[in-house]
């Protein structure tokens, strides 16, 4: 087990430097200027150079790549070049919002999508089934900005129960902050909801064909006891991976949501970053998002040693 | 019983009235980008005019909405008979939100900071012309010029060239202090700016408590923001195609004003086959100006014939010389030595004026016989290879600095028009004080850029703002970028 975490560990180092070498490089050779940028057609050689060298573009691009990798393991993600403020800051400012948002729309996407999966695994081939099947089909289909726009028109034009978008901040108390999430929240969730159903339904399925379930009909369960009592647990290790990859999605996907509903999240961060080509908050954002998915498969690689004694084994 | 209805309802009318005046203190701008930083005096971005400008910020020198320039913290100019020292009366009793005093020291200290060698004040050039800036007491400040220069009063009502403090200067991009009849509040980055009304203002004080700024950039998420009500003012409104639907709607009022910006066809003179002017003029003949004006703006827009704002009234309409004509373009083309026309690149940034505005010219030019390879393009990405690297052959920019017809003398700049006639009436214009001389001097700048066909030029930026019904005072042009609240109340 030693051996396996090391070399599972060793592993995520080195994805760690290879994400950060790509994303510097992919986010550098783009051209365009960022002071150049700031300061607009107008502005003469001596003053955007007087700028690149108040922000520190003048030194060579290696120099960079070092201080900021360096700053990172520190904690510190340097400042923005339009902003003028730390970035660790104003993530953790759009954290605040981002995550509480993935969260919410994962905890809908589960609510929605168990029962949903569940119910047509165990009325397959019937009405039902064929019902909850058809509506995930949409949902696949239905992309999240065009069902966001509906959502808005719907609840916040017409029947005025929640603003079109914005965030008010948790200073304001829990609850006007949940409100301004609830419609981004459903937005996101549907079109993941849907998929994950189609995977519980999938997996029960297959539980059901194996010889443990026809042991525990043979020992005198129900077909509904045996669904729940044995079934269902199983089938849940595949769902589980898929959550785990749904939530990345969720806090990263968020950017045309959070455009839609003008929320001060990541995903709006990164979109202005990039058009205003502020290269030091594109490159660890992006980062610290590569590094929440390696660290997330990290952790699942070791859970499944921890379930599969196999895996340690051939480790 | 008639008469006591009558009481009842003017009764429940001043109530009713009492209550919504009591709560429509405060107002909901939107707008579509949010400002980068807060402090004017270092970026070009407009949205931080937008926010900061007469709100927050003041100079010497204002711009009213018509485009006039009035006095602002300085009450008073006396001009030397040689045109070269200006002196400036300041306003007594002016303090900056922070409580400290703002006098001459501090007019002192923002134009040498502008003006420094390691200054990042994007329009630096506004200030080349000041050779020393002299605090005679707290009251008066010289300036003294290396060259007469008729637009200076001009130049420092730009928003780059507010006043601005030495105690405050250093945090100005987060936390901005100016002499402003709103003082700033909070910032929550990503979401909104709130201001608030400055007690201690100088002039007449704002008639709103306080206001907040949000950034929209959707264009759908702005219409639902509006038709909610979650704002009640959005400047440069993204979404033309539906202000019919405001202008039927009563709870709206939409207001089409003009700004500063000539949006044009640019071309590299200096590149073949635009160097020759019988093909400039073939591509300005081929190009039906209403068409896209029609088709990419929703019909909002002036058209042009020059390089200057159709609302200055220093505008001669040349629009005839360059009238919608393909067989005119077409014969003038084959005068060119190019019968079968040609192929270049057509460079377009992000607005919908460019990307719409470039599929209809496309079209347009391809009616001619010219061919044309479209490359979209990130700003970041048009200003460095189009206008820094000058590597395109045509591109549509819409150029919204005020009073900009300079940009032709400078045989730099990215369309490279190299007139030394041109440059030498801008040199005489720079001299000129007398009003009526130099209106006469800009018309024919005017005339000379359009005869020798530079650019096309397209149309004058329309900037279309939706309102609550009943909001009052808020600006209908944009001769600079600016929201400005100071006079702005609710019925």
């Amino acid at each position: 087990m030693i051996r396996y975490t090391v070399g599972r560990l060793v592993s995520l180092c080195l994805s760690l430097i290879v994400a950060s070498m790509v994303i510097f490089t992919v986010v550098e050779v783009v051209p365009g200027d960022p002071a150049a940028y700031m300061l607009g057609v107008n502005a003469r050689p001596d003053t955007v150079a007087a700028l690149r060298a108040e922000l520190g573009l003048d030194v060579p691009k290696i120099e960079r790549y070092l201080d900021w990798t360096a700053g990172m393991l520190q904690g510190d993600f340097g400042r923005s070049y339009t902003y003028r403020t730390p970035v660790s800051q104003m993530i953790l400012d759009r954290m605040v919002v981002s995550l509480p948002l993935a969260l919410l729309a994962l905890a809908l996407t589960v609510i929605i999508a168990f029962p949903a999966g569940i119910y047509a695994a165990s009325r397959r081939g019937k009405l039902g089934d064929a019902g909850v099947m058809g509506a995930t089909q949409l949902g696949v289909a239905v992309p999240n900005f065009w069902f966001a726009m509906i959502l808005v028109l719907v609840f916040a034009v017409h029947l005025r129960w929640v603003s079109a978008g914005g965030f008010p901040g948790w200073g304001n108390g829990i609850w006007p902050g949940i409100k301004a999430l609830i419609l981004p929240a459903v937005a996101l969730a549907l079109p993941q909801a849907a998929i994950l159903a189609r995977v519980m339904r999938s997996s029960l399925l297959d539980m059901l064909g194996e010889d443990f379930i026809r042991t525990a009909r043979a020992k005198g369960l129900s077909r509904r006891q045996a669904l729940w009592r044995h079934a269902v647990r199983n089938a849940l290790i595949p769902v589980l991976t898929i959550i785990g990859l749904q939530f990345s999605f969720l806090l990263a996907g968020g950017i045309v949501i959070e455009q839609i509903f003008y929320l001060p999240g990541l995903g709006r961060l990164i979109f202005q970053a990039i058009s205003a080509r502020d290269l030091i908050v594109v490159e660890s954002v992006v980062m610290l998002l590569v590094g929440l998915v390696i660290i997330v498969n990290f952790a699942v690689d070791l859970a499944y040693a921890l379930v599969d004694p196999r895996l340690r084994i051939r480790a | 019983m008639k008469r006591l209805t009558t009481l009842m309802l003017a009764g429940s009318t001043a109530l009713f009235a009492g209550a919504a005046y009591a709560q429509h203190t405060h107002v909901n701008v939107a707008m579509q980008l949010e400002p980068p930083n807060l402090d004017p005096t270092t970026g070009a971005a407009q949205a931080i005019d937008s926010v900061v400008y007469s709100n927050i910020y003041e100079g010497l020198t204002r711009f009213m909405s018509d485009g006039s320039v009035v006095p602002g913290l300085a009450e008073s100019w006396d001009i030397s008979e040689d045109g070269l020292t200006y002196t400036f009366h300041l306003r007594d009793g002016v303090t900056f939100h922070d409580g400290t005093t703002m006098d001459a020291e501090d007019v002192k200290f923002t134009l040498d900071r502008a003006r420094a060698e390691d200054s990042t004040n994007a329009q630096k050039a506004l200030f080349a012309n000041i050779a020393e800036v002299t605090v005679i007491d707290p009251l008066t400040v010289q300036i003294t010029l290396s060259a007469p220069t008729g637009a200076l009063l001009f130049n420092l009502a730009w928003g780059d060239a507010v006043i601005v403090a030495p105690e405050s200067i250093g945090d100005a991009a987060t936390h901005p202090i100016g002499t402003g009849a709103f003082m700033f509040e909070d910032w929550v980055q990503g979401d909104h700016i709130n201001i608030a009304r400055n007690p201690n203002y100088w002039g007449t004080p704002a008639v709103l408590d306080s206001a907040t700024f949000r950034f929209i950039s959707d264009p759908t998420a702005a219409f639902a923001a509006l038709m909610a009500e979650d704002v009640d003012v959005f400047v440069g409104y993204p979404a033309p195609e539906n202000i019919p639907q405001f202008e039927a709607d009563p709870r709206f009022q939409v207001l089409v004003g003009n700004t500063e910006g000539e949006t044009i066809l640019a071309m590299n003179n200096a590149r073949e086959p635009f160097d020759n002017p019988l093909v400039r003029q073939a591509v300005a003949h081929a190009i039906d100006r209403q068409a896209v004006i029609d088709g990419a703006m929703y019909g909002l827009g002036t058209p042009i014939g020059t390089h200057f704002a159709p609302h200055n009234p220093d505008y001669v309409d040349l629009t005839g010389l360059s009238n919608y004509d393909p067989e005119r373009s077409r014969a003038l083309l084959a005068e060119a030595g190019l019968p079968d026309g040609f192929t270049t690149t057509l460079n377009l940034p992000p607005p919908s004026y460019a990307r719409r505005g470039g599929e209809i010219i496309a079209a347009q030019l391809r009616a001619v016989g010219i061919q044309t390879e479209i490359n979209n393009q990130e700003w970041a990405q048009w200003l460095e290879t189009t206008f820094r690297g000058r590597d395109f052959g045509l591109t549509i920019v819409s150029h919204t600095e005020p009073m900009d017809i300079n940009i032709y003398a400078n045989p730099e700049y990215y369309f490279q028009y190299n007139n030394p006639d041109f440059q030498a009436l801008m040199t005489t214009l720079n001299e000129t004080t007398d009003p009526a001389r130099r209106t006469e001097l800009l018309q024919q700048a005017q005339t000379i850029i359009a005869e020798d066909y530079v650019n096309a030029y397209l149309f004058e930026l329309a900037v279309p703002t939706i309102a609550r019904a009943g909001i009052e005072g808020l600006w209908l042009n944009q001769p600079t970028a600016a929201i400005d609240l100071t006079a702005v109340s609710w019925p």
